[in-house]
């Protein structure tokens, strides 16, 4: 019992984090699928996010606020997509990742030109934000919301891409690019519909994950960004439940390392585990093998 | 164009730059910006070429160059600190546990040895990915590097994550040129040569290259470890520069910038990888600054959004349009030389005669 109460914030905190994490994630899964390529700006957007909730609660109540984060988020997304991916479109897959490190350089930049470089406090989310007690660990409210709203979240896109045209549309781009687009699937849009989709999880992400965190920093999405990343690619690429799994075992393995006090290799951890399991197995715990014709 | 000629011709080019650095420096300042640049700049031209080696020659997209830099730096700094002033740089650490120091360039060496070692540990399971796994799983090595370095239990080697300090530097700007130079040459002999041809069909299509006979595992992972070699000496050179290191300057971003300079420069270009290094680094240090500038007018109007920052913002929308509009860089993937500038005057001379001369056979 008393194991318990020592260990459970970081476990709590791990599936927290973790649940962060896959919303993330399911951002990159998602472009991957389609397109191939690893938004590396991504996690740039989530930290942009941030940032609009910062400036947005200095001139507009919370709950406007948090729906003008969300507005922001994927109309940043969108744009992102439609200036530096798409005039890519027949681009070797390789300038389409650089345009992205392009995309994510620039972001920071004018982050750093936006808020002097200085770390920005993130205003407390009534509700969330609230201390609560669980078997005698306080933790903020957020902490028990965050596998709650991300495993419902994530039922509605699942429930989204099964059932709906779109979702169908979705599914055969990422089965086949050109065949999809010979059966009138029009590319464009399901394309902008993915980076949609991402940007929105990307910024309910980024109020759960600042709201535990004291301050937005330029490169504060740079981190969680990558981590997404590796559990994307821990879950096997394209697979939105293999992403979300593999979010929650890197948040709780994290946090565990992290409260047996090796704070310095919790994300040193995150990569030794994606090259382990790329050498293992490359297409991940859900992906699906990809065949080479020569 | 003869061999010997233009062998002379570059002999002479090269010469030629030498000397001009060489006056500069005795004309101008030595706090000069100018001189930042081309210290900086060499060193990343260095690093940038040893990156076109394994992205634009072999293929290989890695993104593991900071972490092989570091690798060098840190090697070089532990090697070069002077016995005497080990106590004071490891204070926290009763001095460190190495007590003796080695001469400069064996110690550029060293760290350009130990970021090969480590290359081709790594290279030996992670080179199997293809393109984009590869390019992450080189970044995720670098984010263990730099962690490791920080780790408290190795401070006596390391000094954990504290700086290192006391090394020996260089002044004249004349160093970086001769060592990067030298290193560059040896990586141009080396594309020059059967292995390099060996990469290059490597880099336009695997299969058939294993078919001709070449054997890729050996191949990419020799291309993966001279890469680093080099990489890990522009990292013992950037530490002389900076005359004081961290691990946690050895970032990602610091990858991507030097990802940057060989899209800028034309990836598959040696010359190109050299130009892109020298632009960025004066683009981005010095002649944009003016941009940071927070008390600029025009006429009586204030310009107000610029700012200390706004230079970076600037400069890396001008990244992205070279990305998006100018996708083969500056040289795309040929090399400057005496007798590609000559045959180019020569097109531009003729072009001119044939016109006024009305018809022309030659």
């Amino acid at each position: 019992m008393e194991w318990i109460t020592k260990n459970l914030p970081y476990l709590m905190a791990g599936i927290s984090v973790g649940g962060q994490y896959a919303l993330i994630a399911i951002g990159y899964t998602m472009v991957y699928g389609i397109l191939r390529l690893i938004n590396f700006a991504h996690g740039d957007i989530f930290m942009v996010a941030g940032l609009i909730m910062v400036y947005a609660v200095t001139v507009m109540p919370m709950p406007l606020a948090i729906v003008l984060v969300i507005a922001a988020t994927v109309a940043l997304g969108f744009f992102v997509e439609r200036a530096a991916y798409k005039p890519l479109r027949s681009a070797p897959r390789m300038s389409v990742m650089i345009s992205a490190i392009g995309v994510s350089y620039l972001l920071q930049n004018l982050a750093l030109y936006i808020t002097g470089g200085l770390s920005q406090q993130y205003p407390a989310i009534p509700w969330l934000s609230d201390t609560v007690t669980i078997l005698g660990a306080t933790t903020k409210r957020v902490t028990l919301v965050t596998p709650v709203l991300t495993v419902a979240l994530v039922v509605v896109l699942v429930l989204l891409i099964k059932y709906t045209k779109i979702g169908m549309a979705m599914r055969a781009a990422s089965r086949d690019f050109e065949t999809s687009q010979l059966m009138g699937i029009k590319l464009n849009s399901v394309i902008s519909m993915t980076f949609v989709i991402g940007s929105f999880l990307a910024a309910i992400g980024s109020m759960l994950y600042f709201t535990n965190y004291t301050g937005v920093t330029p490169t504060a999405g740079a981190m969680p960004g990558l981590k997404a990343f590796v559990a994307a690619v821990f879950g096997g690429i394209g697979s939105i439940p293999g992403a979300v799994i593999g979010a929650f075992i890197i948040g709780i393995c994290e946090n565990i390392i992290k409260g047996l006090g090796w704070t310095t290799f919790s994300d040193a951890f995150t990569f030794a585990l994606l090259i382990v399991i790329l050498i293992a197995k490359p297409t991940g715990l859900f992906g699906e093998k990809a065949i080479d014709k020569v | 164009m003869k061999k010997t000629t233009k062998a002379i011709w570059n002999v002479g080019l090269i010469a030629a730059l030498l000397i001009l650095l060489f006056l500069l420096e005795q004309v101008l300042p030595s706090s000069s910006m100018l001189f930042m640049v081309l210290k900086k700049g060499a060193i990343y031209a260095l690093v940038a070429v040893s990156m076109n080696l394994l992205n634009g020659f072999t293929g290989l997209f890695s993104l593991g160059q900071a972490g092989f830099m570091l690798l060098g730096a840190y090697t070089y700094a532990i090697l070069t600190i002077p016995v005497e002033s080990r106590a004071s740089v490891y204070q926290y650490f009763d001095g460190g546990i190495v007590q003796f120091s080695i001469p400069v360039p064996l110690a550029l060496i060293a760290g350009g040895i130990v970021a090969a070692v480590f290359a081709f540990l790594i290279g030996l399971p992670v080179l199997r990915l293809k393109s984009d796994y590869l390019a992450i799983a080189t970044l995720g090595f670098a984010e263990i590097i730099r962690a490791v370095f920080q780790w408290d239990k190795l401070g006596p080697l390391t000094n954990g994550s504290n700086l290192l300090r006391n090394f020996p530097t260089f002044n004249s700007v004349l160093y970086p040129f001769i060592v990067a130079g030298i290193c560059i040459g040896l990586i141009v002999l080396l594309i020059n040569s059967t292995y390099g041809r060996a990469f290059k069909a490597i880099r336009d299509d695997e299969i058939a290259a294993e078919a001709m006979g070449i054997n890729l595992a050996h191949h990419k992972q020799l291309a993966f470890v001279i890469s680093s070699f080099f990489a890990g000496v522009s990292g013992g050179l950037l530490a002389m520069y900076q005359t004081t290191i961290q691990a946690s300057m050895f970032r990602s971003s610091m990858t991507y910038e030097i990802l940057l300079i060989v899209v800028i420069g034309g990836i598959g270009s040696i010359t190109g990888s050299c130009i892109g290094s020298f632009l960025f680094i004066a683009c981005s240090e010095w002649w944009l600054r003016f941009l940071d500038n927070s008390n600029l007018y025009i006429g009586d109007f204030h310009l107000t959004f610029m700012r200390p920052g706004f230079r970076k913002v600037v400069f890396s929308i001008i990244i992205m349009a070279i990305v998006l509009f100018y996708r083969k860089g500056i040289m795309g993937d040929r090399e400057f030389s005496i007798e590609a500038v000559q045959k180019f005057f020569r097109k531009r001379f003729k072009k001119k005669q044939t016109v006024e001369g009305g018809s022309s056979h030659e």
